[in-house]
């Protein structure tokens, strides 16, 4: 073999550059997530001079944080089921009626936290049956789960013919002062949520699972051919989602002490703008779970923030639909997509 | 020749009412490497594919190490020492190398989590005994970053990492630089040393020839011929072979020194 001629390959290849520091490597792995802090921190900063009456007072941040540890429990498994690369729309009326389970054995007069645990399996089990249509049937995940969103939900209200369940009971329980009390004028419900958004941060960057949902989304065939078992793991985002939207219903019915037939409509479009605010492309194989909470903590501020800063809630929706367009424009520019 | 390593009895896949391989038997030792060889669509590809669990034969036997498998998949396959470097390298390409090279075997300390420090360091080591020497890549790179000779480096990579006793590659040198073919017939040469087997799959019968000791001839689903270098002689007569069946009329074998190569049914 001549050694006396090179192939365009061997010459096209980069020329050396050091190796990248710590920080600047920091930068790279998490470029979405920063990318995401900076958007809120301008936000909050454009917030602060367009309306100092309200944004440097305490009043608008306690609104928020009081509806964020539900959207956190969306969000983050959400942010998985994009990753694998499907999209879950079931997860309000999984959200509802998991909390439906909770709030009928409250009722019933059990432990709350026999609810709990009850409200965790009933979302879990949804989440595996929206799984296996997706994955199984082989339906697609876009219109199946939108059409599951509507049968449970019609489900619930045939049932309940639209009453909701008042919990009164829970006031004076240790579950009540568990999840639905304040510590030094946080909601207690806001440390739960970080925790959770703690362990989905470790599952997704530190544990087999996550690798392999990124794996998976990243290019299915070669995830099978190396022997990853890709329906395995994609149905269990949906499970995982599932759970998520049991959590968030259990915690959005401790806040009210009130179940209602409606319980999750309405998370429907923001917790999917956080997901893609806070820097998850669409196309899967790669996604990021402290940039979904930066984007549920952005679309909170934006929700509360415009109705706040006097304009009238029409604009809510508005805003939600620009910030999807413009952090998936942003995203698409500022993220490069390999094949 | 050592002990059979691996072994497929009567093996078929038939997609509806076509036949992509017909009831092959086929088989590799320890420390031996076999030539696969066939045009585009005799079957080569599907054999090494339910060798290596991705796909499920239609019927037949899977051996390995003299006894039977049932349930084979892609995880067993693995399991049993068979490392496949596929045609199309089986990469992730928005991971990095280190995840690609644990791609499905992840290393993990208790209840799951990975192992980080030791993937990468033995990512590193890999990445060095394959030949990448550029300091411009690291395990942190991403594979999509890569051009397609180092893209197989991470595959080749990959494919050693667990001591396999067989490892099969699907024409690793198709769209590869000459230097970088030259890496890869580096390769399987320190695998062979090693006592361990390699089935190379090739088009380039020059390469495939070089390489390996034995040869299977796949036609149309069925194996044509199966020979050892001695019996085949040489590259030249292997190619003549070779287009006597894509041509039956049109050309003739070169006169041979040696034993007519065997021809099987």
């Amino acid at each position: 073999m001549s050694a006396s001629f090179e192939t365009t390959e061997a010459r096209a290849k980069p020329v050396e550059r050091p190796p990248a520091s710590a920080v600047r490597r920091f930068f790279d792995v998490n470029r979405a997530a920063v990318g995401t802090l900076v958007v809120f921190v301008v936000m909050i900063a454009i917030f602060m001079a367009a309306s100092p009456s309200v944004f440097l007072h305490w009043p608008i941040y306690d609104s928020v944080l009081v509806g964020l540890p539900v959207a956190l429990c969306l969000v983050v498994p959400l942010v998985f089921v994009v990753t694998v690369g499907e999209i879950d729309l079931s997860f309000p009326a999984t959200m509802g009626f998991s909390a439906w389970i909770f709030a009928l054995v409250v009722h019933a007069g059990l432990s709350p936290f026999l609810g709990i645990v009850a409200a965790l399996a009933t979302g879990m089990m949804l989440g595996a049956g929206v799984g296996a249509l997706v994955v199984t049937a082989g339906l697609s995940s876009l219109i199946a789960t939108l059409g599951m969103n509507y049968m449970l939900r019609g489900f619930i209200l045939i049932v309940t013919q639209g009453k909701s369940i008042a919990l009164l009971e829970l006031q004076d329980t240790t579950a009540g002062a568990l999840f639905s009390s304040e510590i030094y004028g946080f909601p207690v419900q806001v440390f739960w949520a970080l925790a959770f958004v703690v362990f989905a941060g470790l599952l997704f960057n530190r544990h087999r699972f996550g690798v392999r949902v990124r794996a998976v989304g990243d290019n299915p065939d070669s995830a099978s051919q190396m022997g990853i078992n890709v329906a395995r793991v994609r149905i269990s985002t949906f499970v995982f989602m599932g759970l998520g939207a049991a959590l968030a219903g259990v915690l959005s019915t401790m806040v009210n002490f009130t179940w209602w037939p409606t319980t999750g409509d309405g998370y429907l479009l923001p917790a999917i703008a956080s997901v893609f605010v806070g820097g998850t492309p669409t196309w899967g194989g790669v996604g990021t779970v402290a940039g979904g909470a930066i984007g549920a903590l952005t679309v909170s501020f934006i929700q509360s923030g415009i109705v706040a800063a006097g304009l009238s809630g029409f604009y809510v929706q508005f805003f939600n639909g620009l910030i999807i367009i413009l952090a998936l424009l942003g995203h698409r520019w500022n993220q490069k997509r390999y094949r | 020749m050592g002990e059979r390593l691996i072994e497929l009895k009567n093996i078929a896949k038939s997609y509806g009412r076509v036949f992509a391989v017909g009831g092959v038997d086929f088989h590799v030792d320890r420390g031996e490497v076999v030539g696969l060889l066939g045009d585009n669509g005799a079957g080569k590809s599907t054999l090494i594919k339910m060798l290596a669990g991705a796909i499920h034969p239609t019927s037949g036997e899977i051996l390995v190490r003299g006894k039977r498998e049932t349930h084979w998949n892609a995880e067993r396959s693995r399991n049993a020492g068979i490392e496949t470097v596929f045609q199309d390298r089986a990469l992730c390409v928005q991971q990095t190398i280190t995840r690609n090279i644990f791609l499905g075997r992840e290393l993990t300390r208790t209840l799951g989590f990975l192992d980080r420090k030791r993937e990468r360091a033995e990512a590193e080591r890999l990445m060095r005994d394959i030949g990448f020497t550029s300091k411009v890549f690291t395990p942190d790179s991403i594979v999509g970053q890569l051009s397609g000779g180092e893209r197989q480096g991470v595959a080749l990579a990959r494919a050693i990492y667990n001591n396999a006793d067989l490892i099969v590659m699907d024409e690793p040198t198709t769209a590869l630089s000459l230097t970088e073919t030259e890496k890869v017939f580096r390769f399987v040469r320190a695998v062979r040393g090693g006592g361990r087997s390699v089935l190379f799959i090739g088009h380039n019968i020059h390469h495939v020839f070089d390489i390996a000791e034995r040869f299977v001839v796949m036609d149309r689903g069925r194996v044509a011929l199966r020979a050892t270098k001695e019996e085949v002689g040489s590259a030249e007569r292997l190619i003549a072979y070779m287009e006597r069946l894509a041509h039956p009329q049109g050309i003739e074998i070169p006169p041979s020194p040696g034993r007519q190569p065997e021809a099987a049914a």
